[in-house]
């Protein structure tokens, strides 16, 4: 019965979707106050049907209700609660209908707080944003029913797959979707300013808090990620190339491109056309790589469905929505070049120079993604493009971005002075050429990369540094309230940076200096890596809620000294007989301890790894500090006057002066 | 004192058979040469794996075969030949340099190159252009009608 | 004009997408197809001082079915297998993969055996030169001992109409 209710709820939403989107359009377009006040319930309702309809479904996992297909074939009765619920979004079904009810999530957020817009645009965003919905619903519907009934009911499940049974799999999709279809937003508003016409300097900063907001999201949910890869995948990579990553990756390129431009849109009113290209870009990014993963188009550890159906009806979703948004920019694009005059060295050069390197590395990310597709397709036969080729152009490419980095936060608006800022950054070039010569006499051996890396890690901290001094001297008085009296737009830029350059630094650290050993070890065997001794103590029984684990007991010390106990574990899945390596590891905040089980040989030995990792979790801290400073600057108080409704957009576009 | 009993309680408590751990690889030299050589292959029944990450176990067959043909003295590139003979260009993480691959190669750049072209001129006209007034009539026209629709 | 040219990009992607959702990206093409089976000697299976080589059948088109007894896919094939073998279409040599357990001689005399012969490769070293990754897995092999075609997986009625029947004509006009 209540699969029965999901599936009637569904239903409902769709038919309420286009009720959301075609009115309010129609209305907005005939200046109908009627038709467009439809858009706000419509919404609204539809809200309520979808969650109604995801409350179904979870509450069908729930309760292990194994007559639904879809239950039957992810979950399992040993499963613990937590992952039972996790479960409802871990397959192909539920992850869908995950999607739609966060893209309804987020058009309720727009009711919600769009009293303060003009009522056509508001009425145009929420009808652009049901038109998405519409899609995804009928998507569902038509073709990925999450609430198909088995018949007869198998007596259990087939489990969840057991890569997925980790606490990061209870985050890790809900908050890679919230961003994925947050770009939603900025998206419905670049459709409803080409549509209405309208393309001010107002709509960008209407849409530059959701951008901001969607783009922590998907920060959270990357970063998240790869720590979970780093955890569960069981051989401490944290990063991989894999087209589900890049999948994720091309919608964050997209979306901090965007964020850049729209800075720019909104402070000069330059760059129009380009920054609603970025947004409809972003949120193609974000419907691609849907595609990507859940057609099957390309093999993938994570693909867990692969039905051509299935792919051409998202294909012909991505159509309509993404071709038809291209064709709407084409013809409504303005045609003249936006914003005033400004020189090489500015802001606005430079915040360009951001993008075009930005959307070039997209371009890598996606030409690389894509190019055995290619290859494939034309009959040329198949090609692997993997880590190697991935992280041989993306380096170069993102450097000189990193570079920039340290220079386009201290350039002024419309002219910078060159000679101003050289004294500035020739203190940078050097603390940051010291840094690099530093690093490589601590480590005790000169790796170019190692030094260069965090070499340009210390030049973004420095002129963040420099950044703030000059904020403090042109405020003046005492230093700490003049602090707090730095709008939040720029702590979050300057907190976001550094955290770009502590995860640069990580990385770098990290992949120039982890050290690993793979040993046999017998009982009492002991092996040493960085200074650090593992002691083979054997392996004890354990009994898991829905697996049986062979636990690892490995003592390591330090010069003579006693540290800690590792227990990783080798686990066998009841239900589908398979076997995971859980690695165990002591994390620091200078280096991680990881071990790992591999196979059992003779005589209770079994082969161990056990790596070194300095720095690894500099990732996680930097990728903390890059949301962080995305939450900041969402949170500016500009953007707080603007919800609250009374203001006018006080910037008034350069073009338009005469 | 006390660091000393735990090392001898340590010593007493550790089986008589205790020893320093052996590497899985007999000779270290080629166990890394195997190592970093297979990360930059394919796990092929994976699929999205390396060769060297893989549990699978026509992975650890293929690395047996890896550290054997080095232990026979084999170059890295003849390792690698004798398997994209068996399993093509698939294998390889890192497409090889051919006439096909070159887009895949060359692209990223022309990317940047057209990026950085883009960025040229729009700065020069930007630079050109003067305030509003000296944009052209037709210029001048969108800008009036942005500010009587905006109004 | 230059607004255009997001769409057209656009448009030139989805299309290699609707063509790569047609192919699967799981079947990896055979870099032996048009070049000579690789030489191998074997011992055959339940004849202890017989080999097998793929010279002995010059001159006959033939398949090579790489299979295992602790594959379960092979097992679902095999009946497949003993009706080809019953029409006597083709000749369908074995190649017993990896078979450490030492268990193919029995399983054939249990189910019968659609092999004319079947070469043991314990160690699996046969099996990589022919660039197999899973059981089962089929070759075409013609009169000069060339490969002309890999087959991936179980052969079905369909893959065996549409892919076995015309080629095997061809092969033996």
């Amino acid at each position: 019965m209540i699969p029965e209710i999901g599936h009637f709820a569904l239903i409902l939403a769709l038919l309420l979707a286009l009720v959301q989107a075609i009115p309010p359009l129609i209305g907005a377009h005939r200046g109908n106050a009627t038709l467009m006040a439809v858009a706000r319930p419509a919404a609204q309702g539809q809200f309520l049907f979808v969650a109604i309809a995801y409350g179904c479904l979870a509450y069908s996992f729930l309760v292990n209700d194994f007559s639904v297909a879809n239950v039957a074939r992810n979950s399992f009765s040993q499963l613990p609660a937590v992952y039972r619920f996790a479960a409802s979004w871990g397959s192909h079904e539920g992850s869908i209908l995950l999607w739609a009810l966060i893209l309804a999530l987020w058009t309720t957020a727009v009711t919600i707080w769009s009293r303060h817009l003009p009522e056509d645009m508001s009425a145009r965003v929420i009808g652009v944003m049901g038109l998405v919905s519409f899609g995804f619903l009928l998507f569902i519907l038509v073709a990925s029913n999450p609430f198909a009934r088995l018949f007869p009911a198998p007596m259990d499940g087939s489990d969840l797959n057991p890569l997925l049974q980790d606490p990061g799999m209870v985050f890790h999709p809900p908050m890679l979707y919230m961003g994925y279809v947050g770009f939603s937003v900025a998206f419905a508003f670049a459709i409803a300013a080409l549509l209405s016409g309208k393309m001010d300097v107002a709509w960008a900063r209407w849409s530059r808090p959701w951008t901001a907001v969607a783009w922590v999201f998907l920060s959270i949910g990357i970063t998240g990620g790869s720590w979970w890869a780093y955890n569960e995948l069981g051989w401490g990579g944290w990063w991989f190339w894999d087209p589900t990553e890049n999948a994720s990756f091309m919608p964050w390129l997209a979306g901090t491109a965007l964020l850049h431009s729209l800075a720019a849109t909104e402070k000069r009113g330059a760059f129009k056309n380009w920054t609603v290209l970025l947004a409809i870009l972003a949120f193609s990014m974000s419907l691609v790589g849907t595609f990507l993963v859940r057609s099957g188009v390309l093999s993938s550890v994570h693909a867990f469905a692969t039905d051509p159906t299935r792919g051409i009806f998202i294909l012909g979703f991505l159509g309509v929505v993404i071709g038809g948004s291209l064709t709407l920019f084409a013809f409504r694009a303005a045609k003249m070049p936006t914003g005033g005059s400004f020189t090489w060295f500015s802001r606005e050069s430079l915040l360009l120079a951001n993008n075009v390197v930005l959307v070039a590395a997209l371009g890598a990310v996606l030409l690389g993604t894509l190019y055995p597709l290619f290859m494939d397709a034309l009959g040329m036969g198949k090609i692997s493009v993997g880590p190697p080729y991935f992280n041989s152009v993306f380096v170069p490419l993102i450097t000189p971005l990193l570079f920039l980095m340290g220079v386009g936060p201290l350039a002024r608006w419309k002219q910078a002075s060159l000679p101003g800022m050289a004294k500035q950054l020739r203190v940078a070039l050097a603390v940051a050429a010291t840094t690099g010569v530093l690093v490589s006499l601590v480590s005790g051996s000169f790796k170019p990369m190692v030094s260069f890396g965090v070499a340009l890690a210390a030049w973004i901290v420095i002129t963040i540094y420099l950044g703030f001094a000059e904020r403090l001297k042109y405020i003046g008085g005492e230093k700490l309230p003049a602090l707090l009296k730095i709008p939040r737009g720029f702590w979050g830029m300057q907190m976001a940076h550094l955290g770009l350059a502590w995860v640069l630094a990580g990385i770098t650290l990290v992949s120039g200096l982890e050290t690993e050993r793979n040993v046999k070890m017998n009982i009492g065997d002991t092996t040493h890596l960085a200074g650090y001794d593992f002691t083979f103590q054997g392996i004890s029984p354990f009994e898991g809620p829905n697996y049986r684990a062979a636990r690892g007991n490995i003592e390591v010390a330090s010069g003579g000294k006693q540290l800690f106990v590792l227990h990783p574990q080798k686990r066998i899945y009841n239900a589908s007989g398979m076997p995971m390596t859980e690695a165990a590891i002591d994390y620091g905040f200078t280096r991680d301890v990881y071990v790992a089980l591999g196979d059992e040989l003779d005589n209770g030995a079994w082969t161990v790894r056990v790596f070194h990792k300095p720095f690894i979790n500099w990732l996680w801290i930097g990728g903390f500090f890059l949301v962080l400073g995305g939450v900041l600057a969402a949170s500016d108080r500009r953007y707080r006057i603007a919800l609250r409704g009374a203001e006018q957009p006080a910037v008034v576009p350069q073009g338009a002066q005469a | 004192m006390k660091r000393w009993l735990l090392a001898l309680t340590m010593l007493l408590a550790a089986p008589l058979w205790a020893a320093e751990a052996v590497p899985v690889g007999e000779d270290p030299a080629i166990e890394q040469r195997m190592v970093n050589l297979s990360t930059d292959l394919r796990c092929l029944v994976c699929q999205n794996e390396t060769l060297a990450g893989s549990h699978a176990e026509l992975a650890e067959d293929l690395r047996r075969e890896i550290r054997q043909q080095m232990k026979q003295g084999k170059s890295d590139s003849e390792v690698i030949q004798y398997l994209t003979d068996r399993y093509g260009d698939f294998v390889l993480y890192k497409p090889p340099f051919r006439s096909y691959t070159l887009l895949l190669w060359f692209g990223p750049f022309i990317f940047l190159l057209g990026g950085a072209a883009v960025w040229y001129f729009t700065l020069k006209k930007r630079r050109a252009m003067k305030p509003a007034n000296q944009a052209g009539s037709e210029a001048l026209k969108q800008a009036v009608d942005l500010l009587e629709k905006r109004n | 004009m230059k607004r255009w040219i997001p769409l057209l990009i656009f448009v030139a992607l989805a299309g290699f997408l609707y063509v790569g959702l047609h192919r699967d990206p799981r079947e990896v093409p055979s870099p032996f197809i048009g070049k000579p089976a690789p030489a191998f000697t074997l011992p055959v299976v339940g004849q202890p001082g017989k080999t097998f080589s793929p010279s002995d059948y010059k001159g006959k088109v033939w398949l090579l079915n790489v299979w295992a007894p602790w594959c379960v896919s092979c097992r679902q094939e095999h009946p497949v297998l003993m009706q080809l073998a019953q029409a006597g279409i083709v000749p369908i040599v074995g190649l017993n993969w990896k078979d450490k357990d030492r268990e193919a001689e029995a399983l054939l005399a249990r189910l019968g055996s659609p092999y004319t012969a079947v070469a043991d490769d314990v160690g699996g070293q046969t099996g990589i030169n022919y660039g197999v990754t899973g059981t089962p897995e089929t070759y075409v092999i013609d009169k000069k001992g060339i490969i002309r075609m890999k087959h991936i997986g179980i052969i079905n009625e369909e893959a065996w109409q549409t892919k076995f029947v015309p080629l095997l004509k061809e092969l033996n006009q």
